[in-house]
C-alpha cells in the first residue's frame, strides 16, 4: 500500500498549480466565464501545451496519463482555481471515443489533446434526472449512418463542441440498459440546433435538439451502457477531485479570514464555536480525500467494486462539500455573500457539483443497491 | 498510489487468521460477540496467548519483546482480531506505560517492569483524571512530597478503568505549584498494595463496575519509582496520549460492529421484509459504511505516513473524533434495529453459564447497554471537544 503520488504526477500537479496561480486569477476566470463562449480558447491552447489535456488519456489514445491518479491530480488543481475550460466534457466524450472508437475515430483524439478539437458528451435528457439508462432520444438507420431525433439537456460544453458524442436508443424502452447506442455527431450537422447558456456557478452548457441529425456509430449498437457507466465513473472521480480542490480553497480562505477579521476586540478565530466547526470541516475534507483515493484507485476494478467506491465518494463529496461550503459562507458573514470576495464562488461550485452525475441521495441509494 | 496489500502483508493476514483459529477459544469469542462480561481470567488468558506468540506488545522494540510491526500489520491484526471476536488488549501496561518506560524510564525500571507487563505479573491502571481535573488535566491536585528517598502521596484519582484488578497504577502527581500548572507535574509508579491506597467502585449508566475512584492517604512511594525527571511528567503524559495511535480510529471494532448490525438488520423484519430492505434504515447503514470505508483509508494514510516519519499530532485527534462518532452511530443503529427487543435486560445473562432462554435473540440483551456504555468514547482519552481544540491550535493556527 502506498499513498504517495508518483514523481511524474507530483510534477504535473506542481506545474499546473504554478501555472494557474500565475495565469488564472479569479477576476480573469470571471471574465472568461462571462465571455460569449463561456471560456477562453487561448487558455485552452495553453493547457494543451502544458500537457494537461493529454494527462486525461492513456497512451493508446495518444495521451500520457488517463489513470485515476492523473484525474485526481488534474481536477483537484482545476478546482482550486475554478477553471471553466471544458476539461470535464473533454474527459467524458474523449474517454468514450478512446474506449470504443475505431482507429479512424480515435485519430481525432490527437487534435483534441492538441486543443484544436472540442468535444462534448450529449447524454442527459429532460426526464432522465441522474438515471444513466434513461435515454429517450432515438436513432434509426438511414442512408450512410443513423438519423438521430430528440432532446439532450444540460450538455456540458455543448455550445462550443466541434464533435458531440450522443447517446440514443436503437432498441428497447427509455429506461432499459439494453438498446442504447453511441454516435459521433458533427455539431454543425444539419438537424442539430444548440441553445447555449451558463450554469449558475459559471460553466458553459447547452440544450441540444436533434432532428434527424446524421450520426456515425461509436462502438457496437445497443450495448453502449457499460461504457457510458464507466465514462461517468471517470467523470465522478474528476468532479469529486474538483470539489475537493474547491473545498481546500474555501477552507483556506475561511481560516485566513478567521485570523484577520476582528469583532469584540479579538480575531474571530479566537471563538471556540467557530474553531470547532472548522476542525470538523478539516476532518471531512480528509475523509473526502480518502474516499476519492478509494474511487480513483478502483477505476479499473470490476464493475461492482468500482461503482460502489465511486458512489461512496460522490455521496461523501456532497455531504462534506455542503458542510464546507455553508460553513465557509457563514464564518465569512456578510463578506461571504458578496460577488467580489472569492469564497462564495468556491461555495457555488462545490454545491453545484452535487448536481452533476448524481447527488448524495442518488448515490446513497445506489450504494445500497450495490451492497 | 497503490491500494493493494503486498504479498507479504497478505501472508501476514493468513498468519493472523491461523493464529486466531488456533488460539482464540470459541467460548471466549462467543462472549465477546454477544457482549457478555469478561472476567479478569478471560482477559489474562488472551494476553498470555498473545504473549506466547510474541504479539502482545507488537509495537515495542524487539529488544523488549516487541515485534516492530508496521502500521499495515497493526491494521491487519486489528481487523482480523475484531472480526474473530478476540477481546481487546488491555492497553494500560502494553500501550500506555510500556512506551513511556521504553522512552523515558531508567534501565532498572525497564528491566523490572517491562517483562512483568508482558507475562501478566503486574496489571496496570492509569491515574490521570481527578474529580477537579478532567479535560483540564493539568489542573490536577494529587500531591507528592519528597521526604528523603520517598514521596508521600495524597489525593484522589477517578475514572480508573479496571483499577479494581490492578497491582500498580501510573500516576500524574503534583510535585511543584510554581510556574504554569503543566510544569509541576511528575510521573510516578505506585504499588496498589501500599498502605493508604483505597479503591472504591463507580457504577456506570449500564449498571457495570468498570471504573473506580482511587484515594491516596499518605502513601509512601520509593523515589526510584519516579519516571524520568521530577516536574517533567507532563511531557511524558502527552507522549503517552499521542503515542498509541493505531487503535485511535476504532476501525476493527467498528467494522465488526457494522457486520453484526447487518446481520441483525437481515434477521429483524419490518412490514414482512428484512429491516435491511427498508430504504430508510438501509440508507442510514450505507452512510455509516461509506464513512467507515473512508476512515479506513484516512487511518492508513496517516499511519503509513507515520511509519516513514511524518508527524502524527493533530491527525490522531481527527481519527479519534471521526472514529468515535462512527462507532457511536453504529451503536445507535444497532439499538434501533432491535425495536422493542432492545428493552429487556437480564443482567445475569451477561455472565457465562447462564442457561435460561434469552428474551428475543441472544445478542439483543447487551446491545442497548452497549449503546450507553459507548457514550464514553467521545468523552474519554481527551473528549472530542478537546480534540477539536488540538486541531484548531495546530492545523488552523488558532
Amino acid at each position: 500500500m502506498d499513498f504517495a503520488l508518483s514523481d511524474d504526477r507530483r510534477m504535473l500537479a506542481e506545474t499546473l498549480d504554478r501555472f494557474l496561480k500565475d495565469n488564472y486569477p479569479l477576476d480573469k476566470r470571471h471574465a472568461f466565464a462571462r465571455s460569449d463562449e463561456g471560456f477562453s480558447r487561448d487558455m485552452w491552447g495553453e493547457f494543451a501545451e502544458l500537457g494537461v489535456i493529454g494527462a486525461l488519456f492513456g497512451e493508446d489514445a495518444g495521451g500520457f496519463g488517463g489513470e485515476g491518479d492523473d484525474l485526481m491530480v488534474v481536477f483537484e488543481a482545476l478546482g482550486r482555481a475554478l477553471v471553466v475550460e471544458p476539461f470535464l466534457p473533454t474527459l467524458l466524450a474523449g474517454s468514450l471515443i478512446a474506449d470504443l472508437g475505431l482507429d479512424d475515430q480515435k485519430a481525432m483524439l490527437e487534435s483534441v489533446i492538441a486543443g484544436n478539437t472540442l468535444l462534448a458528451f450529449a447524454h442527459g435528457e429532460p426526464q432522465s434526472r441522474y438515471e444513466l439508462e434513461h435515454v429517450a432520444v432515438r436513432a434509426v438507420e438511414a442512408e450512410g449512418g443513423f438519423a438521430i431525433t430528440g432532446h439532450k439537456s444540460v450538455v456540458l460544453g455543448g455550445g462550443t463542441a466541434d464533435k458531440l458524442v450522443v447517446s440514443a436508443r436503437t432498441g428497447g424502452a427509455s429506461g432499459d440498459k439494453d438498446g442504447i447506442s453511441l454516435f459521433i455527431v458533427d455539431a454543425k450537422a444539419h438537424g442539430v440546433s444548440i441553445r447555449s447558456y451558463g450554469t449558475v456557478d459559471g460553466y458553459p452548457a447547452a440544450e441540444i435538439s436533434l432532428n434527424g441529425a446524421r450520426g456515425e456509430l461509436l462502438g457496437a449498437p445497443d450495448i453502449a451502457f457499460p461504457a457510458i457507466e464507466k465514462a461517468f465513473a471517470r467523470g465522478i472521480v474528476a468532479v469529486t477531485a474538483e470539489c475537493l480542490g474547491a473545498m481546500e480553497r474555501a477552507k483556506d480562505l475561511t481560516i485566513e479570514y478567521m485570523h484577520t477579521r476582528k469583532q469584540f476586540g479579538v480575531i474571530i478565530g479566537k471563538f471556540q464555536a467557530l474553531q470547532h466547526r472548522m476542525a470538523d470541516v478539516l476532518i471531512e475534507i480528509e475523509q473526502l480525500r480518502s474516499s476519492l483515493i478509494n474511487a480513483a484507485g478502483h477505476l479499473t476494478a470490476e464493475r461492482h467494486l468500482r461503482e460502489k467506491m465511486v458512489s461512496a465518494a460522490k455521496n461523501l463529496a456532497s455531504r462534506a462539500g455542503r458542510q464546507t461550503a455553508e460553513e465557509a459562507i457563514q464564518i465569512h458573514g456578510g463578506m461571504g455573500m458578496t460577488w467580489e470576495y472569492p469564497v462564495g464562488h468556491y461555495a457555488k461550485r462545490i454545491i453545484m457539483i452535487d448536481h452533476l452525475f448524481g447527488d448524495a441521495d442518488h448515490h446513497l441509494e445506489r450504494f445500497v443497491e450495490l451492497s | 498510489m497503490d491500494l493493494e496489500f503486498t504479498a507479504a502483508e497478505q501472508e501476514f493476514r493468513q498468519e493472523v487468521r491461523a493464529f486466531l483459529a488456533d488460539k482464540l477459544p470459541p467460548r471466549l469469542a462467543d462472549k465477546v460477540k454477544l457482549g457478555k462480561r469478561l472476567t479478569k481470567e478471560d482477559m489474562e488468558g488472551w494476553h498470555a496467548a498473545l504473549n506466547a506468540r510474541g504479539w502482545l506488545a507488537p509495537n515495542w522494540p524487539r529488544e523488549w519483546g516487541g515485534a516492530k510491526w508496521t502500521a499495515i500489520q497493526n491494521h491487519i491484526f486489528d481487523e482480523e482480531a475484531w472480526a474473530a471476536g478476540a477481546p481487546r488488549v488491555i492497553p494500560f501496561g502494553i500501550n500506555m506505560l510500556g512506551p513511556v518506560l521504553i522512552k523515558f524510564g531508567s534501565q532498572a525500571q525497564k528491566e523490572h517492569f517491562l517483562p512483568r507487563i508482558l507475562d501478566g505479573a503486574d496489571w496496570w491502571c492509569q491515574g490521570y483524571s481527578e474529580p477537579g481535573a478532567g479535560s483540564d488535566l493539568a489542573s490536577l491536585k494529587t500531591r507528592a512530597e519528597r521526604q528523603g528517598d520517598h514521596y508521600i502521596v495524597n489525593g484522589q484519582k477517578t475514572w480508573t478503568t479496571l483499577g479494581h484488578y490492578a497491582d500498580w497504577i501510573f500516576c500524574l502527581v503534583r510535585t511543584s505549584s510554581e510556574g504554569k500548572p503543566q510544569e509541576g507535574i511528575s510521573f510516578l509508579l505506585i504499588d496498589m498494595k501500599s498502605p493508604g491506597v483505597t479503591v472504591r467502585p463507580i457504577i456506570l449508566l449500564d449498571g457495570e463496575h468498570e471504573v473506580n475512584e482511587i484515594f491516596f492517604d499518605n502513601v509512601k512511594v520509593p523515589a526510584a519509582n519516579l519516571v524520568g525527571k521530577e516536574n517533567e511528567g507532563w511531557t511524558y503524559a502527552k507522549y503517552l496520549l499521542t503515542h498509541e495511535r493505531t487503535g485511535t480510529a476504532n476501525i476493527g471494532n467498528s467494522a465488526a460492529a457494522l457486520a453484526q448490525l447487518r446481520r441483525i438488520a437481515h434477521d429483524v423484519t419490518k412490514g414482512g421484509r428484512p429491516l435491511a430492505k427498508d430504504p430508510y434504515f438501509a440508507a442510514r447503514m450505507a452512510q455509516v459504511e461509506i464513512d467507515l470505508e473512508a476512515l479506513k483509508t484516512t487511518n492508513l494514510r496517516i499511519l503509513v505516513g507515520a511509519d516513514s516519519g511524518a508527524a502524527p499530532g493533530p491527525e490522531s485527534s481527527m481519527l479519534k473524533i471521526k472514529g468515535t462518532v462512527i462507532r457511536q452511530e453504529i451503536n445507535d443503529l444497532s439499538r434501533r434495529a432491535l425495536g422493542p427487543l432492545a428493552l429487556p435486560f437480564i443482567s445475569e445473562a451477561m455472565d457465562e453459564g447462564y442457561n435460561e432462554a434469552p428474551v428475543g435473540p441472544e445478542y439483543a440483551n447487551a446491545l442497548a447497554s452497549d449503546y450507553f456504555n459507548n457514550r464514553k468514547l467521545s468523552i474519554f482519552a481527551g473528549s472530542n471537544e478537546i480534540q477539536r481544540g488540538i486541531i484548531s491550535k495546530t492545523k488552523l493556527g488558532l
